[in-house]
């Protein structure tokens, strides 16, 4: 899970002591766990305490269904961060597949296949874009995402007067609010199987050259570059998981809520709220994908804890945004050590 | 050294969670909303209802209105449509001095087009239009919901004297009260209608009775449904808008006195998805709800798919005549009241605008019929309505007009 090795245990003198005791390797193990992976238990065994229908099979997936879309637009997040870069469009990307998708199939189920390989093709296309308008054109990515996230809004916009038309199909919103009908557990939600599976080819890609590649290329392009690295096809490459996660969120999130038009909003800052709660750093290079959808996790988990305390929705942002800033204060504290 | 600074991280971060989760515990709790303090069960029963918000609390109109959900109207046109009918009409405006050749300019401010309502409206007025051979230019500014885009918007309709009549249908009341003084200075008449403004200056402003018999309709059926301590959740689109706020008013005068308990009041901006979280969540804090109240239908199916979701029994639950709400109710068998907030009256502000213009007198104040769609109602209204899209409005009063149905399908 982390990429960091077990510290060498001190003794007294300062000098390494020889073979590390069972109870310092336990405590070495423990250390190296990421702080996010505690934080979300502490959650969990919170608020199954406060909810105890958290605890059951129902309620807990229930959860997942919830946290599958932000942590699924956390990988996506995590890739483009750890190549150095950022992308703000993948708020907006949502919400235009939402209202595509419900304009085009107009409620007819034998639409949904075909609209759904149109999503990913506009996310493809977004992604393209933003990746060669990134590292082609060389335009800082915070400018080109954001110029693409106004765009993307704009057209939204122009295209709906703010109030979206037609529908989405029963078997389009089967994906995120339904599942597979399995013994013991009653439901698994077809959501949780998505996101197990990207978690599952997030972590794979990230074994391979690739993986490697986008980290090299966030840690330091200059170097990475000189070395061989393709740096201007690892970014694009890493634009388009994150515009292609966009569509999978967006999928999934219309599934669960139905046409709005608002239903991307703020979507990018959550998601990278989650990847760097998840231990990326901002500032590429550094991180893991796993650890940044379990920052997603973390993070609905504490919505959800908020809102059991009796916290009202308002404060969620207020929230995100002391997160985020606490989270990259402990990020660029380890960076300062130099480790 | 690495180690002791990783466990002094670790421990230091654990401290500010544990702080930051016991003030959040110390002052959550009670929140819900923008309530004001919470009310005891005193005289009746009902628990945990905010104070009424005063700037939309008028005991006396609220009085009006609840009376007038059961008086007959008085015809302005032939037939009997509930968008030429007026209720308690008064003493008539003269309009002689409006009378003017046609063809006729008529110009519109609209406030937004931006929910499935307006868009209904907004085609239905445009049908409208087309129904009177005397106007010869209709002339419509969508100020998508802006407010200052609206105010700059009556100052270039009106100036020039390009428009006959001026019809507004105002973003928000206090602010666009100043724009709407000064259009009623360039000396055309001026159709205020859906939201009002602060001044009398119009020469006649159209709405159904309003929004305390909305909040009413709805709050007494669930008084009727729902069992005595019920929870109830009331669920909102946004403050500071007169038709919602008077809505919810209305609603905590007919709880006052009722055996319930009102667990929440929350915002939802009319977002489905939004919605659908609150009420998940509340489910999840209360452990089921009995009635939910809404002051507006557009997100009603998004609630009550958290109930399925959370596989619970769907409680008593209001909407409005958005046929995706009609149709859920039918096919599920729900407890549940559709009041309206007449969508037909968009036919209405055209109608009093050919009136005005032609020196035939207008009430002062057009009070519209609010009829609401109950379970008895319910089959026919769907059939009526087969093949209009899930977000069209049952009571369009569009049936017989140029262009139906394809119009109105979108």
């Amino acid at each position: 899970m982390s990429t960091s090795a077990a510290p060498v245990p001190e003794g007294p003198s300062g000098v390494g002591e020889g073979a590390p005791s069972a109870l310092q390797r336990v405590f070495g193990a423990l250390r190296a766990i990421p702080v996010v992976w505690y934080l979300t238990i502490v959650l969990w065994v919170w608020i199954a305490a406060i909810n105890p229908l958290f605890a059951e099979p129902s309620g807990f997936l229930a959860y997942l269904k919830q946290a599958a879309p932000l942590a699924i637009l956390a990988a996506g997040a995590f890739f483009v961060l750890a190549s150095g870069e950022f992308d703000l469009s993948v708020g907006s990307l949502v919400t235009v597949c939402v209202v595509v998708a419900a304009a085009i199939s107009d409620g007819d189920p034998s639409k949904t296949w075909p609209v759904i390989a149109l999503l990913f093709v506009i996310g493809l296309i977004v992604g393209l874009i933003n990746g060669v308008v990134t590292t082609i054109f060389r335009v800082p990515s915070f400018i080109t995402t954001l110029a693409m996230l106004l765009i993307l809004d704009g057209a939204v916009w122009l295209y709906t007067s703010g109030s979206p038309k037609g529908a989405l199909a029963d078997n389009f919103r089967e994906i995120g609010r339904m599942g597979i009908e399995v013994p013991v557990i009653d439901q698994l939600p077809y959501s949780v199987i998505i996101l197990v599976a990207i978690g599952a080819f997030s972590a794979w890609l990230m074994r391979r050259h690739f993986g490697r590649q986008v980290l090299a290329v966030g840690d330091n392009d200059r170097a990475a570059a000189l070395s061989g690295i393709n740096v201007t096809r690892v970014r694009i490459t890493a634009f388009v998981l994150s515009a292609l996660s966009a569509v999978i969120a967006g999928i999934l999130l219309g599934g669960f809520a139905g046409v709005t038009a608002q239903v991307g909003q703020g979507l990018e800052f959550e998601a990278i709220t989650a990847a760097v709660l998840g231990g990326t750093v901002l500032g590429g290079g550094r991180g893991s994908v796993i650890n940044a959808m379990a920052g997603a996790l973390a993070l609905t988990a504490l919505f959800s804890w908020l809102n059991l305390q009796g916290v009202s929705g308002a404060f969620e942002d207020a929230v995100e945004g002391v997160i985020i800033i606490a989270a990259v204060a402990v990020a660029s504290y380890r960076l300062r050590e130099g480790s | 050294m690495r180690k002791r600074w990783h466990l002094n991280r670790v421990l230091l971060l654990l401290v500010a969670f544990t702080a930051f989760a016991v003030f959040v515990s110390a002052c959550g709790d009670d929140d819900g909303g923008d309530s004001g303090d919470s009310a005891d069960s005193g005289n009746g029963g009902a628990v945990g209802l905010p104070e009424p918000n005063p700037d939309f609390f008028d005991q006396e109109e609220m009085d009006r209105q609840l009376a007038q959900r059961s008086m007959e109207p008085e015809d302005f046109g032939a037939g009997n449509d509930p968008w030429v009918q007026a209720i308690e009409p008064g003493e008539l405006v003269d309009t002689s001095e409006y009378k003017k050749d046609g063809p006729w300019n008529i110009c519109f401010s609209n406030a937004s087009v931006d929910n499935p309502w307006r868009q209904t409206g907004w085609t239905t007025m445009q049908a409208e239009v087309e129904l009177h051979d005397e106007i010869g230019n209709f002339e419509a500014v969508d100020a998508e919901a802006s407010d200052e885009k609206q105010i700059a918007d009556i100052r270039s309709l009106t100036k020039g004297g390009k428009c006959d009549a001026l019809i507004v249908s105002p973003n928000t009341t206090a602010t666009l009260t100043p724009a709407v003084e000064r259009a009623c200075k360039t000396g055309i008449p001026v159709i205020v209608f859906d939201r009002g403004v602060n001044t009398d200056c119009p020469v006649t402003f159209i709405h159904p009775i309003g929004g305390y018999a909305f909040g009413a309709d709805a709050a007494e059926f669930l008084v009727e449904n729902v069992p005595d301590g019920g929870k109830i959740l009331a669920l909102r689109i946004l403050p500071g808008v007169d038709v919602l706020e008077t809505r919810f008013s209305g609603a905590l005068e007919i709880w006052k006195d009722a055996n319930i308990e009102l667990v929440g009041n929350e915002f939802t901006d009319g977002d489905p998805a939004k919605t659908k979280q609150i009420v998940s969540d509340y489910i999840q804090r209360e452990g089921g709800l009995d009635g939910i109240w809404m002051d507006a239908g557009a997100t009603a199916v998004a609630a009550i798919e958290a109930f399925e979701d959370a596989g619970q029994e769907v409680p008593p639950i209001n909407g409005e005549d958005q046929l995706d709400f009609l149709r859920k109710w039918a096919e599920d068998d729900l407890t549940a009241i559709a009041p309206v907030y007449s969508n037909f009256q968009w036919r209405t502000p055209i109608i009093a605008a050919t009136r005005i213009l032609s020196g035939e007198p207008v009430p002062k104040e057009w009070v519209l019929p609010q009829p609401a769609i109950t379970e008895d109602q319910l089959d026919d209204v769907i059939a009526q309505n087969e093949g209009m899209p899930p977000l069209h409005y049952a009571l369009c009063g569009c049936e017989d007009m140029p262009g139906y149905p394809e119009r109105w399908q979108g």
